[in-house]
């Protein structure tokens, strides 16, 4: 399998504190890779810093095998990576169809646009019905499905996910789970951190455990299920 | 003149004057919504446009030409490509230069340097006054008033009613109303102005969809300082005299509205203008010219005080 994405030794973090310390992990093409970790493991500030929205202070992200760290986030949305962040961060104030615009902003041209907007009405009709309304009076189930289709509007690659089932009710975790697959079957690779281990590992052929700033295990989903330390921290006993 | 005349024509000549103030407001309003910074030095950016526009009048050579002259409108439509060029371009690059590395330091950093920038071009604008052209009164020193030129003739529009409303109150109407329309359709409507709504909404997520944030909010600077360069324009050639503080005054008139309005809101900084237009014209005429500054002020203590989201900036404020 080909290597999409590979970081090496990657550190970040705020001002003093050092939150990656020295983190690998590769993706590969096609995949569906989860990373696990407690609450302040990393996670987020891993998805941000290879977004480009954190600094990377030392080590290498390699895209398709060219370094792309601490290149301004536009450029990275360019070569294929998009996301989905923490807490959906839907533009409140506009409309449905206008933030799924800004999705495709490096896309620019009209029939891209039109096209992608297509593709995301038919995956979620939903979305269709409440095009003209702003994206902060959405339900929150609806609003990860929009900053789902958001980050799709790229036409990314790679698909970055940060804790998507987060705050949403069993049967919408399921119904996202299901999205997520498509979306991977249709040829996005996708990088996934979740809370939610049991879904995540479900979803995903390999996974991570990343504790720290580092990665403590990788493995097979089918061997960390069956993980005794898997199943104590982050599966519920 | 009647009572009711009075009245009527405070009301013209506070509507004209708050077109004005609102075009300015635009630039403050615009500026904050998108990253937060009261921009000091927008007053002043205004100013130096005034003096622009005088400096094209004397090099044109329009101080010749009789008010209504046909080469007067040509010259005019040149000044309003000329001096927004010049202000837009200036507030670009004091964003660029002043502002930009600042982004990620607290909101105090670039409120300093916005302070300082104001004071800069305020020197500047006393400098000016010292060319040695006719236009700014040869001989006379740096710092006194200039008087700008009648370009638009007073003719009355309304014939032999003691009320005026001249062609120069038409001319102010004229170029700044669909100047907002525009500007309305801009923010609402193109793809830039979307990034620049989705800028100010959330700057994180904005970077995540592959916007260029710092370009965008460049624009947004761009924008803002080339209406006050429109304003600067009209102003001069409504109010014919500048002088090198005059941003001041503009710079807490047009601030006063985008806080009256909603600071962060397009309609309510015109909306801002208007009213302090007319309270400014209602003051001078019924109350004492010298009380003028005074109400404004009180306006704005009010206005932050009991109602810091202004009229219509109750949605704007409720930032996530
Ligand atoms: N903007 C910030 N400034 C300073 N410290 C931060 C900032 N964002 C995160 N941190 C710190 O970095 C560490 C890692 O945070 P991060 O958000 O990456 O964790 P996470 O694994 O995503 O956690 P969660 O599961 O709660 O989302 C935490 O200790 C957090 O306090
Ligand atoms: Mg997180």
């Amino acid at each position: 399998m080909k290597t999409l994405l590979q970081l090496e030794d990657v550190h970040s973090g705020y001002g003093l504190i050092e939150v990656l310390k020295g983190l690998n992990l590769t993706v590969g093409e096609g995949e569906i890779v989860a990373v696990l970790g407690a609450n302040g493991a990393g996670k987020s500030t891993m998805l941000m810093t290879i977004s480009g929205i954190n600094q990377c202070r030392q080590g290498r992200i390699l895209f398709n095998g060219e370094p792309i760290q601490n290149q301004p986030p536009h450029e990275i949305v360019h070569h294929g990576i998009s996301q989905a962040p923490e807490g959906r961060r839907i533009f409140p104030r506009l409309t449905v169809r206008e933030n799924l615009e800004m999705g495709a902003f490096q896309r620019a041209n009209d029939e891209a646009l039109r096209t992608g907007v297509e593709q995301v009405f038919a995956t979620f009709p939903i979305l269709k019905e409440r095009q003209t309304q702003l994206g902060g009076t959405l339900s929150g189930g609806e609003q990860q499905m929009l900053a789902i289709s958001r980050a799709l509007m790229a036409r990314p690659k790679l698909l970055l996910l940060d804790e998507p089932s987060l705050g949403l009710a069993p049967m919408i975790v399921t119904k996202i789970f299901d999205i997520i697959r498509d979306i991977n079957r249709q040829g996005t690779t996708i990088l996934l951190v979740e809370q939610n281990a049991n879904m995540a590992l479900h979803v995903a052929q390999r996974g991570y455990v990343l504790e720290t700033g580092k990665i403590v295990l990788e493995d097979t989903a089918e061997h960390l299920i069956k993980n005794e330390q898997v199943k104590k921290s982050y599966l519920g006993g | 003149m009647s009572g009711s005349e009075i009245f009527l024509q405070q009301l013209i000549i506070g509507l004209s004057n708050g077109m004005i103030i609102a075009l300015i407001a635009l630039g403050y309003t615009m500026v904050y919504g998108i990253i937060e910074l009261i921009n000091f030095a927008h007053g002043d950016l205004f100013m130096l446009g005034s003096f622009a526009a005088l400096t094209v009048v004397g090099l044109l050579g329009l101080d010749h030409l009789a008010a209504g002259a046909p080469g007067m409108w040509s010259g005019l439509f040149l000044m309003l490509l000329i001096v927004p060029l010049f202000c837009g371009s200036l507030n670009w690059l004091a964003d660029r230069f002043a502002y930009r590395h600042l982004r990620d330091s607290t909101k105090l950093a670039p409120l300093v340097s916005a302070i300082g920038l104001s004071f800069v071009f305020m020197n500047i604008g006393l400098l000016w006054g010292g060319v040695p052209m006719n236009v700014f009164g040869l001989g006379r020193s740096a710092a006194s008033p200039k008087d700008f030129p009648a370009l638009v003739s007073n003719v009355n529009l309304l014939g032999q009613s003691a009320v005026e409303f001249t062609t120069k109150d038409l001319m102010v109407f004229v170029i700044t109303l669909p100047l907002m329309v525009l500007l309305t359709w801009f923010v609402k409507g193109t793809r830039a102005g979307k990034a620049m709504r989705a800028v100010a909404q959330d700057r994180v997520a904005a970077r995540l969809m592959g916007i260029p944030v710092d370009r965008v909010i460049g624009q947004t600077f761009l924008i803002g300082g080339a209406l006050a360069g429109v304003a600067s324009v009209v102003s001069s050639v409504y109010n014919n005299t500048i002088y090198f503080q005059m941003g001041y005054r503009a710079g807490v008139d047009a601030f006063t509205a985008a806080v009256f309005g909603g600071i962060g809101s397009l309609p309510g900084a015109v909306l801002g203008g208007l009213v302090i237009g007319l309270a400014r014209a209602m003051c001078d005429q019924y109350l004492e010219t010298r009380w003028t500054n005074v109400l404004v002020f009180t306006v704005l203590i009010l206005v932050l005080v009991f109602r810091p989201q202004g009229l219509l900036g109750a949605r704007a404020k409720e930032k996530v």
